[in-house]
């Protein structure tokens, strides 16, 4: 070999590599394209290598040059072409991203676990902890303790299914004086619950239904601290609103009041959701009845306190639209997954 | 209670619009309901002006033109005698429903087009007069609404009357109210009750009632005889004959009374009954005197066996318990609830025996609901009723009967025995007025509001009428409740009369600085929390079911009183509702059902059975129940595998670790039916199982996991009356156990697989038992990653391998470790458990 057919060979190496190398599209044949460029033993540069050897002295410096300035170009664009395809690698082919995500089961809270948490959530922050007691439950809890007259018309608000000699308790009020009896004040508590009444099921009743109740408890505590605290409440559960107290009657509280907010659909102007009034009534409170104090054990005179409970069912409903009570009961997993978050 | 606007003002004459009396009793007494407008069937008519008129020779027919302010003259055809030129008459145009229920319709009459109706008093339902129409006073623009013209369109009040306050259920109570929240005081009973201008008003007026007769338990007077056997049933009884009325339709004004209150006009005399009860509170009934044998009322038991067919036509079997009236020889009326059928007034009755009496508020209660008859009367005698009106009442009805049914009172009131007793006197302090209230309401204002609805209030002292001071917070008052007002027994219901007239809302709401409570969350409902944040996380959906089943007596508690005969029982297990709420879903072809619920279940019935302890043990528990799709389908993977029990098995795992944060968990092969029972710290808290259900063939199989969260026991905290903390500090809840640091390794882990042939009967949890003793401190994970059956795998023999990760803490093992450690656990698995290798 001479040294213009070295020349000429290294040439052709040198244009027919960037083409090769730029057409191979895989890593694979990269590999290929680069064995065959400038593979160790049997590429086309090792052949040059090999021919090298065959010049005669005085030339293979030029020649030398020459194959390692190929090789140099060679490799700078097989390294660079590596980059290239490494990274379309890692990418991976083209997708249609129009298509949908992988998606996982959604768990969801029922919606009256939603309003009980929301409450609890609001409460806690005015330092209300969490007190529970059974839904079988005595009748003195249920009753006696809470200062309903013995067959009296207040009983009949409160239809009752027995249990051998135990209720099922009508109102999470018991846990009033279950807690009562328990701790010392001050006593701040909620008291989350189901509760029972001899109500056949319709659109608006339940046999059973979720009740929250709150009970405070100290020296010095007021119907001021009871209203404070439960507009408080309202402007934070219901936005900024106005809120009114109207007597009421509960055997265990007195003076009893009910609170309404205003309307939030007619803004007080009356519709057919707040039956015209212009406001909806929310929870019923009243200052702890001193008789419910003493039957816990404690002393009237000293102690003062006030006590609210109200259906988080019937909020529910009114938040999320729903026509119908029973619909919370059916566990229809098509109604559950809305309320998804 | 049904409280009538117009007769409401009958009482108390005050000037305030129905509008502003509904936001007043609703602010200070009781909530008023509902508002309606009671002649919302005029609200179309107009008045209208006759602005030509011709009579129609030989008929009585007019033809007209009428302005009804439309700008358009109407052409009217009208068959009253009484048109007059330039008159104002109410006018219905055409489309009009009028109240008798027909449409005013365009029609033709002798070719001349009748474009609706001017209206007499009888066609708007306003009177009996029908000679003509009726003729307006008034300067209104034709086309005003009748309605703004004509003072008609009573409005009435629904009030929530709740039971602390019967005195409401009549509008003297109601009008007591609102002259005290008014300052405008009360007419007279029969000032109010009968109105001046009524037809017979002057003869009711003029009759004169001497004094009552006053007896212990029999009296005699105008013929008829009382006599009161039952005076427990009945402390108090009033009779009063009347001879010689006239049963007729109620006037125009008396039927309006008792239609405002609700009640259907009967007759004049029935009419008069009812108007006393919705006005003065006070029930009463009318016999027909005429009927009753030997003309003598008694007050008794029922007999046993006896029965009487009451006024609604049922035939009623009484028993002894019972209160009647009966004349003598049979049951007449049902004491305080209903009358009986063949007493009653009928329309040839000419005398009668009124009745007003006090019966007892629980013997009253009682016999109604053993008869499942509640009447306008027993729910007022069951509440308690004014025990001194009972007098007024009979007055005021004795008048009004005269008044509009003619006859005469023959003899006196008879009143047998007296009213229960007074309600002793509250003594009631200011200092304690404002320690409940958070205000400090002056010793004036106090007395101001309780004299206003009737109170009595002395100053300190016995007797004598101490002037009240003002602003002592040390004064202290002596009240007694008027006689309407039984309910009043403690200071605290009077710190609520103040409160309510002053108004809650010119109370302060300012809040105040408070102490901690002492009172630690209840650890059930912590854990329910965790417990459900970690099923919301793994995918499900919380749902909140009935707990009433189907189950047996002998091991379900039953309902004493069950809503439904098909569901009498509580449940004993959470999964019995979550397995009725997946057959709902199935039924509406939902299959991918994943849900849960933190709730009671009812246990320690059956212990006969010896399961039981014979009282309610109630558990809160988390029930689980999953079916279907593992995950939602993705196109890139095909249809999702079914949910099986490995799924089970690893979700009662992550939820008992959530249940027992700390607690070593150990699910192992349960006892049938369960697959697993789930253990905490070694206690058995739960299992895994295959949930049967009523299910189509499309439907998967579904799992159910049950944990037992604890115990809400239902003993008592402490004696009624008693304090269950006397000396005892609260105990506070221990800080939880903090997850200890675990070194992160920095040597190289060696790995390697082990593929085993193991007898179906030989547990895999053998296996790995003697894997993790043979393997020693350097063996750092075990994990089960394949199963196999089939070629090669001997029958009753499978393929299990693990993968085996070991590790020294402090250099890089060498293959010679690895390989020796391999050797010895083959050894070990064959002569301990006679596992070999899987070749090949
Ligand atoms: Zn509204």
């Amino acid at each position: 070999m001479t040294l213009d057919d070295f020349k000429s060979a290294a040439e052709s190496l040198r244009t027919d590599g960037p083409p090769q190398i730029a057409a191979a599209a895989t890593l694979d044949a990269w590999t290929d394209v680069r064995n065959a460029l400038v593979g160790r033993t049997s590429g086309r540069l090792s052949e040059l290598m090999t021919a090298l050897g065959t010049l005669p002295k005085e030339d293979r410096r030029d020649a030398g040059q020459l194959a390692n300035a190929v090789k140099q170009e060679l490799e700078a664009l097989l390294e660079a072409h590596h980059v290239e395809l490494a990274r379309a690698q890692q990418l991976g082919p083209a997708i249609d991203r129009s298509m949908p995500g992988r998606a996982t089961w959604q768990g969801t809270v029922h919606p009256v676990s939603l309003v009980i948490d929301e409450v609890i959530e609001i409460f806690r922050e005015l330092g209300f902890t969490i007190a529970l007691g059974p839904e079988a439950e005595h009748a003195w809890y249920n009753f006696g303790a809470l200062n309903f007259p013995t067959d009296h018309p207040a009983m009949d608000m409160h239809d009752t299914l027995y249990l051998d000699d135990l209720v099922l308790r009508t109102h999470t009020s018991p846990v009033q004086v279950r807690t009562l009896q328990q701790y010392p004040p001050p006593i701040r508590i909620l008291a989350p619950g189901n509760v029972y009444r001899r109500d056949f099921f319709d659109p608006s009743h339940a046999p059973m239904f979720a009740q929250i109740e709150g009970l405070v408890v100290d020296e010095g505590i007021t119907f001021a601290d009871l209203k404070a605290t439960l507009t408080r409440f309202a402007n934070r559960f219901f936005g900024a609103t106005k809120t009114r107290f109207r007597p009421s009657y509960f055997p265990f509280t007195e003076p009893s009041a009910e609170m309404d907010v205003q309307c939030g659909v007619c803004k007080g102007s009356g519709c057919p959701v707040c039956k015209q009034s212009g406001w909806v009534e929310i929870l019923g409170s009243g200052m702890v009845h001193p008789a419910v104090l003493e039957n816990a054990g404690l002393d009237s005179e000293r102690y003062t306190g006030w006590a609210f409970g109200m259906g988080p069912a019937r909020t529910a409903l009114a938040r999320h639209g729903i026509p119908d009570i029973r619909i919370l009961y059916d566990a229809d997993v098509r109604f559950l997954e809305q309320f998804a978050r | 209670m049904n409280v009538s606007h117009e007769w409401l003002k009958a009482f108390v004459p005050h000037t305030l619009g129905a509008e502003q009396v509904r936001d007043l009793l609703t602010a200070h007494v009781a909530t008023v309901e509902g508002f309606e407008r009671l002649r919302a069937d005029l609200a179309s008519f107009v008045v209208a002006r006759v602005v030509e008129t011709e009579k129609v020779p030989d008929t009585k027919l007019s033809f007209n033109k009428v302005d009804d302010g439309s700008g358009t003259l109407l052409e009217v055809v009208c068959g009253a005698p009484n048109v007059t030129l330039g008159a104002m008459y109410p006018f219905a145009r055409s489309g009009t429903m009028m109240p008798a229920g027909f449409r005013i319709e365009k029609k033709k009459i002798r070719g001349f087009t009748s474009n609706g109706m001017l209206c007499s008093a009888r066609e708007l339902g306003l009177g009996e007069e029908h000679d003509g129409i009726l003729e307006l006073q008034t300067n209104a623009a034709p086309g005003t609404s009748l309605l703004s013209v004509l003072p008609i369109g009573d409005v009435r009040l629904v009030v929530d009357v709740l039971p602390n306050r019967p005195d409401l259920l009549s509008h003297i109570g109601v009008a007591r109210e609102v002259s005290a929240l008014t300052s405008v005081p009360m007419r007279s009973a029969l000032d109010a009750m009968l109105p001046a201008d009524a037809d017979g008003a002057a003869a009711g007026r003029a009759v004169v009632v001497g004094e009552a007769q006053r007896h212990a338990t029999q009296g005699a007077s105008g013929g008829a005889t009382v006599r009161r056997d039952d005076p427990d049933g009945c402390p108090q009884y009033l009779g009063a004959v009347i001879r010689g009325i006239t049963v007729a339709p109620s006037p125009q004004w008396l039927r309006e009374r008792v239609e405002a209150a609700g009640v259907r006009s009967i007759n004049n005399v029935v009419d008069v009954t009812n108007v006393v009860l919705h006005g003065l509170g006070q029930p009463m009934h009318a016999f027909d005197l005429g009927t009753l044998a030997d003309q003598t009322v008694v007050i008794r038991r029922a007999r046993a066996g006896e029965t009487l067919k009451t006024l609604d036509g049922v035939e009623r079997a009484l028993t002894p318990e019972m209160t009647m009236i009966a004349d003598a020889q049979r049951s007449i009326a049902v004491a305080g609830v209903m009358g009986g059928q063949e007493s009653e007034v009928t329309d040839t009755t000419t005398d009668l025996f009124l009745e007003v009496a006090y019966f007892d508020p629980q013997r009253t209660r009682q016999t109604r609901r053993a008869l499942g008859l509640s009447t306008d009367a027993s729910y007022r005698f069951e509440r308690g009723i004014d025990p001194q009106g009972l007098e007024t009442a009979m007055r005021t009805a004795i008048a009004l009967m005269v008044a509009v049914a003619g006859g005469r009172l023959d003899g006196n009131i008879m009143a047998t025995g007296a009213a229960p007793a007074a309600m002793t006197d509250v003594s009631l302090r200011a200092a304690r007025v404002a320690k409940v209230l958070g205000a400090s309401v002056s010793s004036v204002e106090i007395r101001q509001y309780l004299e206003g609805v009737g109170f009595g209030v002395r100053g300190p002292g016995i007797g004598g009428r101490v002037e009240v001071g003002d602003g002592d917070e040390d004064e202290e008052f002596l009240v007694s409740a008027p006689s309407w007002r039984r309910d009043v027994s403690r200071d605290v219901d009077l710190i609520e009369e103040v409160a309510r007239l002053h108004g809650y809302d010119r109370l302060p709401d300012t809040i105040e600085a408070y102490r901690p409570t002492t009172v630690p969350d209840h650890p059930l409902h912590v854990t329910g929390r965790r417990v459900r944040d970690a099923l919301v996380a793994a995918g499900l959906c919380e749902v909140r079911p009935m707990p009433f089943v189907k189950g047996d007596d002998a091991s379900h508690w039953r309902v004493t009183n069950p809503l439904a005969e098909d569901e009498p029982h509580l449940r004993t297990s959470v999964l019995q509702s979550l397995a009725s709420r997946a057959e709902y879903n199935l039924t509406r072809m939902t299959g991918d059902i994943r849900v849960f619920e933190v709730g009671s279940v009812f246990l320690g019935k059956g212990l006969a059975h010896g399961v039981g302890t014979g009282t309610v043990d109630e558990e809160v528990r988390v029930g689980v129940l999953l079916m279907g799709a593992r995950h939602p389908r993705h196109f890139a993977d095909g249809a999702s595998p079914a949910i099986d029990a490995w799924d089970a098995k690893g979700l009662a795992e992550r939820l008992a670790r959530a249940a027992f944060p700390g607690a070593p968990i150990a699910v192992e092969a349960g006892e049938d039916p369960a697959l697993w029972s789930i253990g905490a710290s070694g206690r058995m808290v739960g299992t895994v199982c295959r949930v049967s259900l009523d299910a189509p063939v499309w439907a998967s199989p579904a799992f159910g996991i049950e944990i037992t969260l604890g115990a809400m026991p239902v003993a008592p905290v402490a004696a009624p009356g008693a304090s269950g903390h006397a000396g005892v500090r609260p105990a506070v809840a221990l800080p939880p156990v903090p997850v200890r640091y675990a070194a992160l390794p920095t040597t190289p882990a060696a790995e390697f697989d082990l593929a085993l042939l193991v007898p179906d009967d030989l547990p895999a949890g053998d296996v790995e038992r003697v894997l993790r003793t043979s393997g020693g401190e350097m063996l750092e994970r075990l994990e089960l990653f394949d199963e196999f059956r089939g070629a090669g795998i001997p029958d009753g023999m499978r393929s299990l391998a693990w993968r085996l990760t070991f590790r020294h803490p402090e250099r890089t093992l060498r293959d010679k470790e690895i390989d020796g450690r391999r050797s010895q656990l083959l050894k070990s698995l064959e002569n301990q458990l006679g596992v070999k290798p899987r070749t090949a």
